[in-house]
């Protein structure tokens, strides 16, 4: 039977990708809103009246750009990498293996489906987070370039994971000693120049940094560093990486021996 | 001359130091009921997969309804249909949900005609809004088969699809997949029931450590390799063994032999040796033994 539209089977596996983290949005969207928020509530009463950053922004409203890209980072890994790995291990990713798909259109379908779960993650802490604290926004085409950058990039990080990873355990290893430190330590809570000279510089090394220093410039019109380095280092980024999994999904790693 | 359903040239694959597939040139003519014989570890999954796509060769050529495998990939896959050996499935998707997504994937947006046309033929219409993992293993297997064919391919390849089901379900899959077969659709099988094989398959190939061994219409098979055998009893069973006969189970003595004329001969010897004969059996010809014939040749 000839296909309806050339589109149609990218589209599909966008669809299912989407349709599989929504029918479980109570683990997937809900419960990280939740856990961000925790974090706000948390930090926001024990450092609010102490520290300002900036000059004369509010720590809590400081910390809400931080939480927000967090959650886009960190959830946008977690759907390509658990969807992928649990494919693997159920071995029902020889249902998207078997029809013509093509590499290109699997990375696609995979990290656009994951950028949509991280951007709404973020939306959610967001728009709960603005319910209770001031959150600017001085240039939303930065918050917006900055969000998507982050979702590609981490969503491409999660179907290299989830491709590599033969076990859950190794994917938790991922996840815990290698995104959650460099997202914890990327600026998330405060301000590098709170830090010594060392951790200053030692920041510099980590790309996550640049992510969400960039996407604070969007709220606030400042940043740690020059928004258009953060862009530019972003941007490398994601060329880097998504050529990387564009690389491993051609020649068949791990999926098609 | 039509062209072949599948055409696989010169194919090896290894994985390190095991030699998968060692050279396999096979044809399958449209309209076929294929089977794919042979023992555990003979290279029967890994052909599929390579003719799949699934898994790629070292060296050699496949083609589905003379699409390339490799070069000509999306064409190859919207021909054929695989039902794998393993009871797979999403547990996130209902029946139906699962069809329509996987229609999707070959390019086909609307498609519930032909997926309730399948769905009823398979006996799962009043499962089509469960969840998979309320299934029983027999129902996911049936819901694989209707995975296998919402794209309507022409070439069909069923990799085990009878291992572990009850023979109700069993038989009512044949009828189906011999339907398909009726309705144009080449069918591949591979299956460690051999007495399935043997009545659906026209032709048969038989691989051995990744080697084609036997490849011919299953009658042809029969007549090649397999003897009659004739089983008796005696009240003297010592003297069968001098006579060529072979101890069988529950104290039957076992002998072949290529025609009935050789049988009088046969029972004229056990006669003149005073064997007692008590009991006796004829056996006719099965695949079973031309399967333990060609694997003990080859």
């Amino acid at each position: 039977m000839a296909p309806e539209s050339p589109f149609t089977g990218f589209r599909t596996l966008l669809y299912k990708e989407t349709l599989r983290f929504w029918k479980v949005s109570f683990q997937t969207v809900a419960a990280p809103v939740l856990n961000a928020l925790l974090f706000l509530l948390i930090f926001s009463h024990v450092l609010d009246r102490h520290v300002t950053v900036y000059g004369e922004v509010a720590y809590t409203s400081f910390l809400v750009p931080g939480l927000v890209m967090m959650s886009v980072l960190q959830n946008a890994f977690a759907n390509s990498s658990s969807s992928l790995i649990q494919s693997k291990i159920t071995g029902n990713i020889i249902f998207v293996l078997l029809p013509p798909l093509s590499y290109r259109e699997f990375y696609a379908a995979y990290v656009i489906a994951s950028t949509l779960r991280g951007l709404m993650v973020g939306a959610g802490v967001l728009a709960m987070s603005a319910a209770f604290v001031e959150v600017p926004m001085a240039n939303p085409l930065w918050v917006l370039a900055f969000a998507l950058l982050g979702g590609i990039i981490l969503g491409s990080f999660g179907v290299i994971a989830g491709i590599w990873a033969d076990k859950f355990d190794q994917l938790a290893a991922f996840q815990n000693f290698l995104i959650m430190p460099l997202t914890m330590l990327s600026g998330v809570f405060y301000s590098i120049h709170s830090l010594p000279q060392f951790w200053q510089d030692v920041s510099h090394f980590n790309p996550f940094f640049f992510m969400i220093d960039g996407f604070r410039y969007g709220f606030f019109g400042q940043s740690d560093t020059s928004p258009w380095l953060s862009l530019g280092v972003v941007s490398l980024c994601f060329v880097v990486l998504a050529a990387l999994t564009l690389a491993m999904l051609a020649r068949g790693y791990k999926l098609r021996s | 001359m039509s062209l072949a359903a599948i055409r696989i040239q010169g194919v090896t694959k290894s994985y390190g130091a095991l030699k998968a597939l060692g050279g396999v040139d096979l044809e399958v003519g449209q309209g076929e009921f294929f089977g794919l014989l042979g023992p555990n570890g003979a290279g029967k999954t890994t052909l599929i997969s390579a003719l799949s796509g699934l898994v790629r060769p070292d060296s050699g050529a496949l083609a589905i309804m003379g699409h390339d495998v490799v070069g000509d990939y999306r064409n190859a896959r919207r021909n054929l249909g695989v039902v794998p050996q393993e009871l797979v499935f999403d547990p996130f998707f209902s029946v139906r949900e699962l069809l329509r997504i996987q229609s999707g994937y070959f390019g086909i947006r609307s498609n519930d005609a032909w997926i309730d046309e399948i769905l009823a033929s398979l006996d799962l219409t009043h499962k089509a809004d469960a969840n998979m993992r309320a299934l029983s293993g027999g129902m996911k297997r049936r819901v694989l088969v209707a995975q296998a064919l919402v794209h309507r391919p022409p070439v069909i390849v069923l990799d085990e699809p009878t291992a572990g089901v009850d023979v109700e379900l069993r038989q009512g899959l044949w009828q189906f997949i011999r339907k398909l077969n009726r309705d144009g659709h080449t069918i591949v099988l591979t299956t460690h029931y051999l007495e399935e094989a043997e009545t659906l398959c026209g032709r048969i190939a038989m691989l051995k450590a990744g080697k084609v061994v036997a490849l011919d219409t299953t009658e042809n098979l029969l007549r090649r390799f397999a003897t009659h055998s004739l089983r008796v009893r005696l009240a003297h069973p010592e003297h069968a063994t001098a006579l060529g006969g072979v101890s069988a189970e529950g104290g039957w003595v076992e002998f072949g032999f290529d025609s009935y004329a050789d049988v009088e001969t046969l029972l004229a010897r056990l006669r003149e040796a005073a064997a007692g004969l008590t009991e006796m059996q004829l056996g006719e010809p099965d695949l079973e033994r031309v399967f333990v014939e060609v694997m003990h040749r080859a």
